[in-house]
């Protein structure tokens, strides 16, 4: 059974990771960037995997565990700030949220 | 290689096909306790073309009959592929997560050593969690794809339940984790084989007293049994956040209940009270505690280990059944003042006075 | 694994991950991302990586995404008429993501040169050990080598929960 080079898991993170910075950039409602922020998160989290299965380390897959730590604390800290956010304002459109412009 | 895919299908078709039976039986129960408890004769008027003799069959198939023959009623301004979705995402993981209960030994056939557990993964309890925590994702859905401002009331109030509860029940696995040291349920169920004393067999909740009440509530709170069944409330909120869905969609949520009364009878079977282990057999026969063997062959064995798994994921379904018929329904604050401030400062200490023991132990 | 297997999952992948970044129902692509997620923790099996696949489904996509959900819901965010940004933002989004895209690429196809003390039998095709992958073996990694980074990792979580709960709370009037 031949294996999967490494580099095709490298281009499909680099895909991925691609597709939810389009997703941040596109998009405008604040909720659907944030999950496209995780999307890329996702993406590094594969790289990761795949990188400590191809040297045979387990540190890659520490390194996802705190990742995945900090993207609950982030996604948390993150909604809070939105619901807050939205009582103010009663939007969530980035579009709207231009009161620090100059 | 075809061997083992057939070996695996057989496993899991046996696996799926008990688990549906189970949830059948249990709904038989769970009409026939509650009718014996409150002193009545319960659900009785049913025959299958005149024979009206095995009432259990009956009462199991009639049940899942009506509801698969009755119109599937979608309400207005619902999207539509969530209204689909939510019952079958309810429906997923609690079959599932039965994949990883072992429900015998090794079974020695035709030269190769079955291992009587669908999947042998070596994550076996994250695994069950990991299934607990997806669905949560059907009653969410549920609650919203129903278009209708009760049913998502109904369907946050009962995830935050769900999600409140995992903790508890999670932090009473880890320590039943921390007693036996592994992750996989096989293996925790074949330690649970050796004698205490010469005489006692090491079953979990001689070890793990505390964790066993703990995940036995915390178990029937997260799959909103009563008296934790605000978010269903039959008697009030008539079926809270599935409402709208009805015939086979119904069915579906229908069964997860009962579905999910096998999978936590099955985790308290496995974790506290041996799994498959019958007191004082071993692979070859009865080893009696005065010197008594009684040697018995090996499909015996594992045929009586089988039956003692079902006797004992039945006996905690019918103890499910019985504390949800005495006890009445807590209000939405008490219940998460149960779980937040009750349930998860015992389990924590619990984990420590378990980390405590074992590392004095050890020294 | 397979190259079948891995190209079927690659292509899921990225159906799911488009299907995030492109449908106009928040809902939807909230649950969009729990299928990206759960094809992912299937991945991290295929990988050898037992523990991050358990933990990815019970942490990510059983807890974060539900937070995610619970808010959409809470703040009762239906489909919105202007989903995606001017056609000139799309444009040059879509211009600079490709570039970012192929570089990213061109420096990946490469795959990374082995350190001199690391042993010579390693890569995808040969086998790791058994337990490679397992709680066990993590568990180890992470509480003598990395302690620190997990000791502070437990207060940055102590004060995302402070942060939240403050944040969140309606003021009494």
């Amino acid at each position: 059974m031949t294996a999967v080079p490494i580099s095709w898991y490298l281009i499909l993170g680099a895909v991925l990771f691609t597709i939810g910075t389009l997703g941040v950039l596109i998009r405008r409602n604040v909720i659907v960037i944030f999950l496209s922020i995780e999307v890329m998160l996702n993406a590094v989290n594969l790289v990761f995997v795949s990188l400590s299965r191809h040297l045979h380390s387990m540190d890659g897959q520490v390194i996802v565990f705190f990742v995945m730590t900090v993207a609950a604390a982030e996604a948390a800290v993150g909604l809070a700030i939105i619901i807050t956010v939205f009582r103010n304002r009663q939007t969530v459109n980035v579009d709207e949220l231009n009161l620090l412009r100059w | 290689m075809w061997v083992e895919i057939g070996i695996a299908a057989i496993k899991t078709g046996a696996i799926l096909g008990v688990v549906m039976a189970l949830a059948g039986v249990f709904g038989w129960f769970e009409r026939k306790v509650s009718a014996y408890m409150q002193d009545r004769v319960g659900a009785n008027r049913c025959s299958v073309f005149g024979f009206a003799g095995a009432g259990l069959i009956n009462t199991i198939m009639a049940d899942p009959l009506k509801f698969a023959t009755k119109e599937d009623f979608v309400p207005a301004g619902v999207d539509r592929l969530l209204h689909t979705l939510a019952p079958c995402v309810n429906f997923f993981p609690v079959l599932v997560a039965f994949a990883a209960i072992p429900f015998g030994d090794v079974l020695e056939a035709g030269g190769r050593s079955i291992n009587l557990q669908a999947v042998p993964l070596n994550v076996g309890v994250l695994y069950i969690l990991a299934m607990v925590s997806l669905s949560v994702y059907g009653v969410v859905l549920g609650g919203w794809a129903s278009n209708n401002r009760f049913s998502l009331l109904g369907g946050i109030r009962g995830s935050a339940q769900m999600i409140s509860y995992e903790l508890a029940m999670g932090l009473s696995i880890v320590a039943m984790v921390m007693t036996y040291g592994t992750l996989d349920l096989q293996t925790m169920v074949r330690a649970q084989g050796h004698l205490i004393g010469g005489w006692l067999p090491a079953w979990g909740v001689l070890y793990q007293p505390l964790a066993f009440l703990l995940f036995l509530t915390a178990g029937m709170a997260e799959t909103k049994r009563s008296p934790f069944d605000l978010p269903e409330g039959e008697s009030e909120l008539v079926a809270g956040y599935f409402i709208e869905f009805s015939g086979v969609k119904y069915l579906m949520f229908f069964m997860t209940d009962f579905i999910e009364v096998a999978v936590v009878a099955g985790l308290l079977t496995t974790m506290f009270f041996g799994g498959w282990q019958v007191p004082y057999l071993m692979r070859d026969g009865f080893h009696f505690p005065l010197g008594v063997t009684v040697a018995l062959p090996h499909l015996l064995v594992v045929a009586l280990q089988i039956v003692s798994f079902l006797l004992k994921v039945v006996f905690f379904g019918w103890l499910q059944c019985l504390i949800r018929w005495t006890l009445p329904r807590i209000r939405y604050d008490q219940l998460m003042g149960l779980g937040w401030k009750g349930l998860l400062p015992v389990s924590l200490a619990n984990v420590l006075a378990t980390a405590v023991v074992i590392l004095a132990w050890q020294a | 694994m397979h190259p079948v297997l891995f190209l079927i999952l690659a292509a899921l992948l990225i159906v799911s991950a488009l299907c995030v970044v492109l449908q106009p129902s928040p809902v939807r692509s909230a649950l969009s991302l729990v299928v990206t997620l759960f094809l992912m923790a299937v991945t991290f099996l295929l990988l050898d990586a037992q523990l991050v696949a358990a933990l990815q489904v019970v942490v990510y996509a059983g807890a974060i995404v539900v937070l995610f959900l619970f808010v959409i819901m809470l703040l009762n965010l239906r489909d919105e008429p202007r989903a995606l940004a001017r056609l000139g933002t799309q444009a040059t989004a879509l211009v600079l993501g490709s570039l970012f895209l192929l570089a990213l690429i061109r420096f990946l196809v490469t795959p990374p040169k082995l350190s001199a003390s690391a042993s010579a039998a390693t890569g995808m095709a040969t086998p790791v050990s058994a337990d490679f992958g397992s709680a066990q073996v993590l568990a180890e990694r992470l509480f003598t080598h990395y302690l620190l980074a997990f000791e502070v990792t437990s207060v940055l979580l102590l004060v995302a929960i402070i942060g939240a709960v403050v944040l969140a709370k309606r003021k009494l009037v």
